[in-house]
């Protein structure tokens, strides 16, 4: 259920602007890979073209490769909705669907995938909702709309709602940015618990966050600002914040950077 | 420096704010015209009420089951029967035609169209806004009635049996509730249309990226997160349509064979509004005719009241699940 992301020669545009520049890197199954660095360097985008969420946005184009295992996302004849259903995401703002109650919102994507069945959506909706540590929260009030939650239970309410329709990959662009600390450690305690399963990528603005819940650390810079990001180094966390290779690395990360 | 310590039993003191003289004056105006406003419409509303109520005091058939408007014979006899029943029938054929129609166009605006397109679409449409009424009507009278006898004749011969669609003289001419309702459908789709484009451009952006990371397909995001969100706005744009459908007057005297008889087919050349039974009858009406007339405008008015207070209700129940607290 975890697969393996294999990156080569990406590149992503906004229109003419290249945001990011020919980005190779390889993402282990099961573990939890952090991407940092100043803001604007292309972290969410190339976050986004992991899932080609990144075409979205009009105009928005890739050039290279992305393989999951050993499918390439980005071949001809393959579908980006489909990519989508293996490659979950969540996002920097909890973004619940306002409109639907706790157990629609995780419902969502398993009624996307056709799953209908009262009983079977049942027992998902109760296993994402227990592994997103929700479950004893919101058990009661399940027909309550998902808006009505804290910003840390909408997030975890997101983070079920991914989860529950079992993808190979978990993104994660900022989860913690719009939550307060101790929502934060709860997320990041749940990250630690869900890299068992799922391959892990998560953006983050938080040296310590990327040292505490990742096993590689990837920092991505760029040269000014229009100038396209690029990935300057990625390695073992441990090594990344105790003896990095690239001078740049360091200098940002103890904080000696402009 | 001596201090005086406030006695500690001091009653609390009332705090004023500051405020500046424009906002006083500005404040002031405003009070003002609004209770002003308030004072017109109430004069209005107690004058038109009492002339209303002197004309249906002296009616000799019940005013609102009555289906003739002779409020000139002696006695008089008038009721509003048929033209409550008409305009509302034609005012929820024309709904159940334009709210689909104006919502699919607003989606295709938005979500479906290269933007080169969708710009234009939403200008011609915001000029089709702006056309008056009588255009309408008489482009109703003139190119609407003699094209719909076709689909007339279609109607009755293969949904005859509905009872809604059988026409009792299949060869009288097309000048009924449903033909007004249709033409009421094309006056109002483009308010229709521009409102729910405008509420429909207003869902975040991470409420439809929630759906598509989630491998929604175009449809779904519309169905999961922009319908739901848009769900309230898309309502009170119809009510705005509903609202000017209820009271048209030019379309509907142009087009329909005004009779005073109730039917429940909706083919038939018969019928009539409250509006256009105002524009027809008020000319020649005396005094006594005019305050039967205005009596027949207030049922129409509560009718507007009535259906606003129903939208209202829909909006309210839902507010829990609504966009707004997200
Ligand atoms: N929707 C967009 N349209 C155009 N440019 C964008 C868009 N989103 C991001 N960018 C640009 O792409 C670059 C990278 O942005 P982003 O990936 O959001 O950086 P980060 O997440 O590292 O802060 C920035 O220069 C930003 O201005
Ligand atoms: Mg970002």
């Amino acid at each position: 259920m975890a697969k393996r992301i294999d990156v080569s020669g990406l590149s992503a545009y906004y229109g003419t602007f290249r945001a990011i520049d020919d980005i190779s890197m390889t993402i282990e199954p099961r573990s939890v890979t952090a991407f940092i660095g100043p803001s604007g360097c292309g972290k969410s985008t190339f976050l986004r073209t992991l899932n080609r969420m990144h075409e979205v946005v009009p105009g928005a184009r890739v050039e290279g490769k992305v393989l999951l295992d050993d499918e390439n996302l980005y071949g001809s004849g393959v579908d980006p909705v489909s990519v989508r259903r293996t490659v979950g995401m969540v996002f920097q703002r909890p973004n619940p669907f306002p409109t639907m109650s706790i157990y629609d919102n995780v419902a969502a994507g398993l009624r996307l995938n056709g799953i209908r069945k009262k009983g079977e959506l049942d027992s998902i909706v109760e296993k994402s909702l227990k592994g997103a540590n929700l479950w004893n929260e919101v058990k009661d009030r399940l027909n309550k709309p998902g808006s009505g939650l804290s910003g840390g239970q909408q997030q975890r309410l997101c983070i079920a709602r991914a989860i529950a329709v079992e993808p190979q990959v978990l993104l994660m662009d900022e989860p913690c940015s719009a939550l307060d600390p101790i929502s934060t450690l709860a997320i990041e305690d749940l990250i630690g618990e869900l890299k068992t399963q799922f391959t892990i990528v998560i953006v983050t603005h938080n040296m310590q966050q990327a040292a505490r819940v990742s096993d590689r650390t990837a920092f991505f810079n760029l040269a000014a600002v229009g100038q396209p990001g690029k990935l300057i180094e990625i390695d073992e966390t441990e090594r990344i914040f105790s003896n990095p290779t690239v001078q740049a690395t360091e200098d940002y990360i103890s904080g000696r950077f402009g | 420096m001596t201090t005086t310590a406030p006695p500690p039993t001091a009653p609390p003191q009332k705090t004023r704010t500051v405020t500046r003289p424009g906002d006083r004056i500005f404040s002031g105006l405003s009070r003002g015209s609004g209770i002003f406003l308030l004072v017109v419409m109430a004069a209005i509303a107690i004058f038109l009420t009492y002339r209303a109520v002197q004309a249906i005091s002296k009616d000799h058939g019940n005013f609102l089951t009555t289906f003739e408007w002779n409020a000139s014979l002696n006695p008089p006899v008038f009721g509003v029967a048929v033209l409550a029943y008409g305009t509302v029938v034609s005012s929820i054929i024309a709904m159940l035609i334009a709210v689909p129609i104006a919502v699919g166009i607003a989606l295709f605006i938005t979500h479906y169209a290269p933007r080169r397109l969708g710009g234009p679409i939403a200008y011609v449409i915001d000029l089709l806004a702006a056309v008056p009424s009588i255009v309408y009507g008489l482009w109703g009278a003139l190119f609407l009635v003699p094209h719909l006898r076709g689909l007339n004749l279609w109607l009755d011969k293969y949904f005859g049996w509905t009872y809604i669609f059988h026409k009792q003289d299949p060869n009288s001419a097309p000048r009924s509730l449903f033909t007004v309702g249709i033409l009421l459908a094309i006056m109002i789709l483009p308010i229709i249309t521009n409102v729910s484009r405008e509420v429909i451009r207003q869902v975040p952006r991470m409420h439809e990226e929630a759906a598509l990371a989630l491998g929604a397909t175009r449809w779904e995001v519309i169905r999961l997160s922009v319908l739901p969100f848009a769900r309230s706005g898309i309502i009170s744009a119809s009510m705005l349509g509903l609202g000017r459908a209820l009271g048209e007057t030019m379309a509907v005297a142009t087009v329909l064979s005004a009779s005073p008889q109730l039917s429940g087919h909706i083919l038939d050349p018969l019928g009539g509004t409250f509006s256009q039974n105002i524009v027809a009858k008020f000319g020649e009406a005396d005094e006594f005719g005019r305050d039967a007339l205005i009596a027949s405008g207030l049922v129409l008015f509560i009718i507007t009241l009535l259906v606003n207070g129903a939208a209202r209700i829909i909006i309210q129940r839902r507010k829990e699940y609504s966009g707004a607290n997200a």
